[in-house]
């Protein structure tokens, strides 16, 4: 029999609650999902015959290989462009390094979908660069053509995963490893082969795999560069053109959420056990040197070319949301401010949903985040860790399958007094878009958490505040830069997220900015004005980030400026 | 099979300098380390000793000057090839290798065949006590564990000079001074020329054939420990290696002898020949040669008097340690404590002696 202490019984109430939430919301949709996928659509029995009617039908086998194709194509492409920014910055005293770690938060900036057909409009075959190429080089590349481009776009997007976890392995191992291999006889190349690249692995591995991840669930980005025979758009287009009774749908949905399982299942098991950090106090990072005129250049030179590839999204989208004509040639014919004023005339209902919806959904998550970190790691309650688990569990389940599991569980629910199934309620988008943003919400305040020492709360409880008191007045101030951090993520996040969302929108006046765009993509005509939505999505993203860098900033130069810790001499004789 | 005992070689260092930019860490550094000694490099932080150490392994900018292994000029060799093997203060560990994996690396990068490999990793770990531990993690060892598994790691290599960074510096007080013994007891069985660098200058008195004491990039002095202890070189060295009472003056002649006369106000006999007549000198005392006694109390023969207040006073178990003003200057004493006998309390008018043979007469 569990027993909760009386004073737990705050929390406890609080965490069944949550509990209660994460179970409809995403244990169950997701279960349904994975039980339909194993019921026979006639008799309703448990088969597998669904997955092998799968396994049968040629465009399904050819989806399946794409999409492993692409997003293993995406972590090889992904690590060209990160392996030598990570190793310059970490390995030479070179002055970009700031710079090219600030691309780092570029893939939460905008999601690849946004800049697909912008991307076309740069490398596709009629494209900016290829018909530059053409008239002076007499060939062109085709970084557009099919499968090419999702692997292009999605990879210029997703390597920063790459090179900040492998710039913070690198950055973790400690000088004095380096120099006992050479003072034990191990000279360039095996130092390197025998210490610095296995202390770096996991962290390589881990990125790689978070860009496995993200690429095999996409949904934007294909649907927008128009390539169908993958397994996203497959489930997207089977659940939205046959219904939400075919099973191929939830098929694909159980082969998405295996595949993100495996993915991170690998990025564990490569950090596990494996706290490499071996930084000493006064020390830190690989032995640097400077570099040679000649090599510098060639650094620069190869950081700017990668620079400008990560911006090329931005750069396009920005030239088309401007551009009047675009259409084989280098730059737009002329420029124009109309499509900004199109859309705000008439399309403003987008922009309105989406802050609503974002703003809700980063509330939802960073109450229940906090509430979260709080109830397991503060609390001796029994089998909180659950609540983690279920929490987390989100990661591994794509967008898509997220918004199969609500078709199906909701559309028979009807709410009181608005007289619709939840399936098809606008609420029912902010509630994905928070499951969905929950975890790195959480992660947010948990790390906020831990900054927060145990004897502060102690001490007001001694001088009597209650948990609750506890929690409002000493907690939850001091944890307020990482609380404004995991808003401004799960907002940020949330107001370009597709993947859920394409399937949940009912009518267009419920529709968000990221559906606005895809809605704009499909016509050529559309494509003005779309762009002007992606880069209004941009603004909204990058103020929101601007004004939570401010707020955390500002709080902590208050708490420096409260306590002078006492610095430790640093040991360098 | 035991790990070989070394003839044991010769390090000597040559004039050797070095910048980090503008910064001038070593300034002309000349030593000679006998075979088979332990020498310790002591000194404050950023006196230079790791820098010196670092550079006689290979790392850090290259120095000016020379440092030669019985004769041969190593200087110019990457650290790879020198076959001088470091500790690191850290133990730098490699985390991804067990223990066995770790004392093997240097071996390996030898070409040394795997079974002799094998015989000689066994031996290093038994040699530190280690022998059923070569399958684990560095992460699943204490502090005092992963020191030993990087001391096999560096001997089993068969070093021609075993260099010691600091390597008790993140153990706990008791740690350290086992620690310490082991060291001593293995570079004695070994017979290894080995070079200590600490910043405790116990840890220094204990260990150390002979020392080095450096300050801002230059020796200071360089002797046993004994020998610096109480013949220091210079102010420095005085107060580094011990609490010194140091009064600044100059040298009398009086009443048939000399007479160091502080600028503070007290005089002091000297011996004679100790210096010559108006020198400017500081007088350096130790707080335990000095002894304490009632004022106008007899203090014995041969003593210099000087007379004074009780100005603060701190037990200590062993001793009791008085500050006492003597004219402009504060003196420390320390006075060994029995059962019974009288503690002098602040503001008590007290008289000191020293004899004149504990009066070390330094350059001011």
């Amino acid at each position: 029999m569990i027993t909760v202490p009386r004073s737990h019984w705050g929390p406890a109430a609080v965490a069944l609650s949550l509990a209660l939430f994460l179970i409809v919301f995403l244990v169950v949709p997701v279960a349904k999902v994975i039980y339909v996928a194993f019921q026979d659509p006639n008799t309703g029995a448990l088969t597998l015959i669904n997955f092998v009617d799968f396994f049968n039908t040629s465009l399904f086998q050819e989806s399946f290989f794409n999409s492993f194709y692409v997003a293993s194509m995406s972590v090889v492409l992904a690590s060209v462009f990160a392996l030598p920014l990570a190793y310059f910055t970490t390995r030479f005293n070179f002055g970009g390094a700031l710079l090219i770690q600030t691309l780092g938060v570029i893939p939460l900036i905008m999601p690849p979908f946004v800049g697909a057909v912008a991307m076309v409009l740069l490398f596709g075959q009629n494209g900016s660069i290829n018909l530059l190429l053409d008239e002076y080089l007499g060939f062109t590349i085709p970084f557009m053509e099919g499968l090419n481009g999702v692997i292009f776009v999605e990879s210029v997007h997703y390597f920063p995963f790459i090179l900040i976890n492998l710039s913070a392995a690198l950055n973790n191992i400690d000088r004095s490893m380096e120099e006992a291999a050479q003072n034990l006889g191990a000279s360039r190349g095996r130092l390197f082969r025998r210490i610095v690249f296995p202390l770096a692995m996991p962290g390589y591995v881990a990125g790689a795999s978070l860009v496995f991840l993200k690429v095999f669930d996409d949904l934007g980005t294909p649907l927008l560069l128009n390539i169908n025979n993958m397994l996203a758009p497959q489930a997207y287009l089977r659940i939205s053109s046959i219904g939400i009774s075919d099973p191929m749908g939830y098929v694909i949905s159980v082969i998405l959420v295996a595949f993100s399982l495996l993915a991170l299942w690998t990025s564990f098991l490569a950090l596990r056990g494996k706290d490499y950090a071996t930084v000493q106090k006064g020390g830190g990072g690989l032995m640097k040197r400077d570099l040679a005129g000649w090599e510098k250049a060639g650094c620069y030179g190869v950081v700017i070319l990668i620079l400008l590839l990560v911006l090329s999204p931005h750069i396009a989208l920005a030239l088309l949301s401007f551009g009047t004509v675009w259409s084989f040639s280098p730059l737009p014919d002329a420029y124009t401010a109309q499509h900004y004023v199109d859309v705000v005339s008439t399309s403003s209902v987008y922009i309105t949903n989406t802050l609503l919806y974002a703003g809700l959904a980063a509330g939802i998550d960073v109450v229940f985040g906090t509430a979260i970190a709080y109830v397991v790691w503060r609390t001796g309650l029994p089998w909180r860790k659950l609540l983690d688990y279920m929490a987390m569990g989100a990661v591994a389940i794509p967008g898509v399958v997220l918004g199969i599991g609500y078709l199906r569980t909701f559309y028979q629910f009807d709410v009181p007094f608005i007289d619709k199934p939840l399936a098809s309620w606008w609420v029912i988008i902010v509630i994905a878009l928070a499951i969905r943003r929950l975890p790195y919400a959480l992660r947010a305040c948990v790390a906020a958490l831990q900054q927060v020492s145990v004897m502060l709360e102690e001490a007001a409880e001694n001088l009597g505040a209650t948990k609750s008191r506890t929690v409002r007045r000493i907690v939850v101030p001091l944890m307020t830069g990482g609380i404004v951090a995991g808003f401004v993520t799960s907002f940020a996040t949330a107001s370009v997220e597709l993947s859920a969302t394409i399937m949940l929108v009912s009518q267009e006046s419920d529709a968000p900015l990221a559906y606005g765009i895809y809605e704009f993509m499909q016509s050529a005509s559309g494509r003005g004005p779309g762009a002007a939505l992606g880069i209004i999505a941009v603004l909204i993203i990058g103020i929101a980030t601007y004004l939570s860098h401010r707020i955390i900033d500002k709080k902590e130069t208050e708490r420096a400026s409260q306590q002078t810790a006492p610095q430790e001499k640093v040991q360098g004789a | 099979m035991a790990l070989n005992q070394t003839s044991g070689v010769t390090v000597t260092v040559d004039n050797l300098s070095l910048s980090f930019g503008k910064t001038e860490v070593l300034k002309g550094v000349n030593l000679e380390i006998k075979p088979g000694e332990l020498f310790t490099f002591l000194g404050p932080s950023g006196s230079g000793k790791s820098t010196l150490l670092r550079s006689i392994a290979g790392f850090g900018p290259r120095p000016g000057g020379r440092i030669l292994i019985d004769g041969d000029d190593i200087a110019g060799l990457a650290p790879w090839d020198r076959n001088v093997g470091m500790v690191f203060q850290s133990y730098a560990l490699w985390p991804h290798m067990t223990v066995r994996k770790n004392v093997a690396f240097g071996l390996e990068e030898r070409k040394v065949p795997a079974r002799e490999i094998a015989e000689r990793v066994d031996a290093a770990l038994d040699l530190v006590g280690l022998a059923a531990y070569g399958d684990r993690r560095p992460s699943q060892l204490s502090g005092g564990q992963q020191q030993r598994v990087a001391l096999a790691r560096t001997i089993v290599v068969e070093p021609r000079v075993l260099l010691l960074d600091e390597p008790l510096s993140n153990l706990d007080a008791n740690l350290r001074v086992q620690m310490r013994r082991e060291i001593h007891d293995l570079q004695r069985k070994l017979n290894l020329t080995t070079i200590f660098v600490t910043h405790d200058q116990e840890e220094a008195n204990t260990i150390s054939d002979r020392m080095a004491v450096l300050d801002q990039g230059v020796i200071q002095q360089t002797g046993t420990p004994l020998d610096l202890y109480d013949n220091p070189a210079n102010r420095f060295v005085a107060s580094f290696l011990g609490t010194a009472n140091l009064l600044e003056g100059r040298i009398e002649a009086g009443d048939g002898g000399l007479w160091f006369a502080a600028d503070a106000g007290p005089r002091l006999r000297l011996t004679p020949g100790a210096g010559a007549t108006g020198d400017r000198v500081a007088a350096m005392m130790r707080p335990q040669n000095l002894m304490i006694g009632d004022a106008g109390g007899a203090l014995g023969e041969a003593v210099a008097v000087l007379e004074g207040t009780v100005e603060m006073l701190e037990f200590l178990g062993t001793i009791v340690r008085y500050a006492v003003r003597v004219g402009g200057a504060s003196m420390l004493v320390d006075e060994t404590h029995r059962v019974g006998r009288a503690v002098h309390a602040v503001g008590d008018n007290v008289r000191l002696g020293v004899e004149a043979a504990d009066i070390r007469l330094l350059p001011a």
